[in-house]
């Protein structure tokens, strides 16, 4: 027992390496590696060049004036006051000047609606009920009346050549999604039948329209359909157009129901033939509510693409917000030069909508996905 | 007791309780009334044409078509007959698919692996760019470009110059060897390279699956390419004569030249597509587990090796599918060159129809087109698809 030996702690280690906060999370996502900090460096240094220039150019020379000249003037950036003295026209096409607040009201019907369909709260039967009313009060105030009656309320008559910019593109989409829905989950359901006639008139409706672009088939709907219908029958363009876009809606739309109902197991058919269901009460009852609720992503996405297809009809000559900026800039010469802006006011309108669309999507994918956690 | 097994009646059972016989009366229904509505359609457009006197029939396809074409791929003037303006027209659809296609996926590739950068500022450009370019309409971002190509680049006289090429509203001119007799031996030597190359990997296979030593091919394949490449250019009399543009007083004469509704239509599809093309690799790369990656580090591959043998293989198999809808999509999308007035088929169909009214044999002829495209396109893709699937039993 000679020495006794006295307890002497090790120096303690030192402290881990933070790595939450914003130095570190700069140290590893900026310069982690010398290639990483190398093209920090290269971005920061073109960010730097051009993110000024176009402030410049877009906020601190710009000008809010509706004096074209004023615009013209050196060292002025954008010219936003085209926009300003163009909005109206832009917005709501050709429609009559004095009565713009119809479709104003319209679409924020249309809208809040819209709105109310996305939320879960809402999902009932009423929302059938809702949309009837929705679809009634929007064409009793764009047209002036329903189909011709109910004028009552006074409103003068609107035809729908003039009808235009964001209210059509709205009504357009909106409508071509809910009227293509029944008859995509009608096509999708024969494309899976054991008939092989029907299976293969599904097939080929389908790959046909989805050969061909849009656009031919808009084409067909303004050079063909008046060829199609009997003697002295005319149709309007906008419902052809609708017809054009929503057989075009439906085909995609129906392979996307078909991705839901092919990833349902057999077994759900079969434990339905077994309790005697007949095959619409299997659909009905047992396979198209699964099949759905996993494609609504799919049909959001659908009607994002739905929604930016619509500014095709400008080609077919309805004046829809991508027609009526042509409207309210290629035929002014004042303005003309400033067609740029008026292209990122409509940009602007657009990414807005979609945005909200594919977030919309996200979202309700990771609710639908909620059932299936454990 | 054993019940003995009931045999199903061989004969047609033709009542109503029958699912044969019911299925049977739903497809002829469904035939008949599809047909009974086609037919309606069909007579009453034969009707219509008679009373409005329109004449029918593809015999206008051999009248000379009287208009001429901004950019005719081959020897092109308004004497010549109508098949000839749809001909240029399908070659300049493909021609603006075809390097849209090779553009966006390369463009689309680079953002998609760019999402998985180990550098935020990288990261979060590229995820702003696809944001940014898939939510605006693709008519509208044409336009846009077409207004840029047109309107806001400076005038010919002025045109902006980097080296020989010259960037103005007139176009992108740039300069391009002068074609001699010599570059088809240049091109033999090329097509001998990739031939030779092919045999070379093949047998380089061979020698790891003997062996289990991997020759690298990577020099060795460059080597051949460049050596007979030059070599048959060498043969060819080594052609060097370029026509090289030169900015004059009022034009930029000289070179070969793109039109600015050529760019504006290659820029608007490319950039578009190309964010969706960036989700479709990004979800791929995204879908082959990590431990797929760490277990082929493990077993000592190189990042290179890793991705060429491991990663990419089970990412294509994802990829594959929607990239083939993207290509597609880029196709049908170059339809819409008609609003810039980029000559492609449906412009030009759009221009025969107005001279010729006629309606049915025009939107017929765009609709083949594309549908002959979009179908041979998935064929191939479906082929190579099959190819790279999962090998099982």
């Amino acid at each position: 027992m000679a020495e006794t030996i006295i307890f002497q702690s090790k120096p303690a280690r030192p402290a881990p390496n933070r790595t939450e906060g914003l130095l570190p999370w700069i140290k590893l996502n900026l310069f982690g590696t010398w290639q990483s900090a190398l093209s920090t460096v290269i971005i920061g240094a073109l960010l730097v060049l051009y993110v000024p220039q176009f402030l410049n150019w877009a906020i601190f020379t710009s000008t809010t004036s509706t004096n074209a000249d004023a615009c013209r003037a050196a060292g002025v950036g954008a010219c936003w006051g085209a926009v300003v003295e163009k909005y109206r026209l832009i917005i709501f096409g050709r429609y009559p000047f004095d009565e713009q607040w119809r479709p104003l009201v319209a679409t924020l019907i249309m809208l809040t609606m819209l709105v109310v369909s996305c939320i879960r709260y809402f999902w009932s039967k009423w929302l059938v009920l809702g949309w009837t009313v929705t679809l009634a009060a929007y064409f009793i105030l764009m047209y002036g009346s329903l189909f011709g009656y109910l004028d009552v309320f006074g409103l003068s008559k609107v035809t729908t050549d003039r009808w235009g910019g964001l209210p059509l593109t709205i009504m357009l989409s909106t409508l071509s999604i809910m009227l293509a829905f029944p008859l995509a989950v009608v096509v999708a359901l024969g494309r899976r039948s054991h008939l092989p006639a029907i299976r293969s008139l599904c097939t080929v409706y389908v790959e046909l329209i989805r050969g061909v672009p849009l656009i031919s088939v808009l084409f067909m709907a303004s050079f063909m359909f008046p060829l199609f219908m009997p003697q002295g029958v005319t149709i309007d363009t906008l419902l052809r157009v609708l017809v054009g876009i929503t057989l075009f809606a439906a085909a995609y739309m129906a392979e996307v129901v078909r991705g839901g109902l092919q990833s349902l197991p057999k077994g759900q058919t079969e434990a339905a033939a077994s309790i005697g269901l007949s095959y619409w009460q299997t659909q009905r009852k047992i396979i198209l509510p699964q099949a759905l609720a996993t494609v609504i992503p799919g049909i959001m996405n659908n009607f994002i693409s739905i929604f930016k297809d619509t500014s095709l009809v400008t080609i077919v000559s309805l004046y829809e917000l991508t027609g009526s900026h042509g409207l309210a800039f290629n035929s002014d010469a004042d303005w003309r030069p400033f067609k740029l802006e008026g292209y990122l006011f409509i940009v602007a309108i657009y990414f807005v909508f979609c945005f909200a669309m594919s977030r919309y999507s996200l979202w309700i994918e990771a609710q639908v996905n909620k059932s299936k956690l454990r | 007791m054993a019940v003995a097994p009931r045999t199903p009646p061989k004969k047609r059972d033709w009542s109503w309780r029958s699912q044969a016989f019911r299925g049977l009366v739903y497809q002829i229904l469904a035939v008949a009334v599809i047909g009974g509505a086609v037919w309606f359609l069909a007579h009453n457009t034969v009707e219509n044409m008679r009373v409005r006197g329109i004449k029918s029939g593809f015999d206008f396809l051999f009248q000379p078509a009287g208009f001429d074409i901004g950019e005719p791929l081959f020897g092109y003037d308004s004497n010549n007959p109508y098949w000839k303006a749809f001909l240029v027209g399908v070659g300049n659809t493909l021609r603006v698919a075809i390097i849209g296609i090779i553009l966006t996926t390369i463009l689309g590739t680079l953002i998609g692996v760019g999402r998985f950068s180990r550098n935020g500022l990288v990261r979060g450009l590229c995820y702003a760019y696809v944001e940014l370019f898939r939510n605006i309409p693709v008519l509208l971002q044409l336009l846009m470009w077409y207004l840029l190509f047109t309107e806001l680049l400076p005038d010919i006289s002025e045109a902006k110059q980097v080296g020989s090429v010259f960037l103005s509203k007139g176009g992108l001119t740039y300069p391009a060897p002068v074609w001699v007799s010599g570059h088809a031996w240049m091109f033999a030597g090329l097509i001998a390279a990739l031939v030779a190359v092919w045999f070379y990997r093949r047998w380089a296979h061979r020698q790891f699956e003997a062996t289990g030593k991997q020759p690298g091919t990577f020099w060795g394949s460059l080597a051949m390419v460049l050596l007979l490449t030059l070599g048959g250019w060498f043969i060819g009399g080594s052609p060097t004569e370029m026509r090289v543009p030169v900015k004059g007083e009022f034009a930029v004469e000289g070179g070969a030249s793109f039109t600015p509704e050529f760019l504006a239509v290659l820029f608007g599809l490319t950039l578009y597509t190309a964010a969706f093309v960036a989700e479709v690799v990004r979800s791929g790369i995204a879908s082959v587990p990590r431990g797929q990656s760490e277990a082929a580090q493990a077993i000592g591959l190189s990042r290179g090796q890793e991705m060429q043998k491991v990663l990419l293989p089970q990412a294509l198999r994802v990829i594959i599918p929607p990239m083939t809808n993207q290509y597609l999509n880029l196709t049908k999308n170059s339809s819409l060159a008609v609003a810039i007035g980029y000559p492609d088929v449906v412009s030009i169909s759009n221009t025969a129809l107005n001279q010729t009214g006629r309606a049915v044999e025009c939107i017929a002829i765009i609709m083949l087109v594309y549908l002959t495209t979009s179908l041979s396109t998935s064929f191939f893709m479906n082929w190579y698809n099959a190819k790279s699937a999962i090998k099982e039993r």
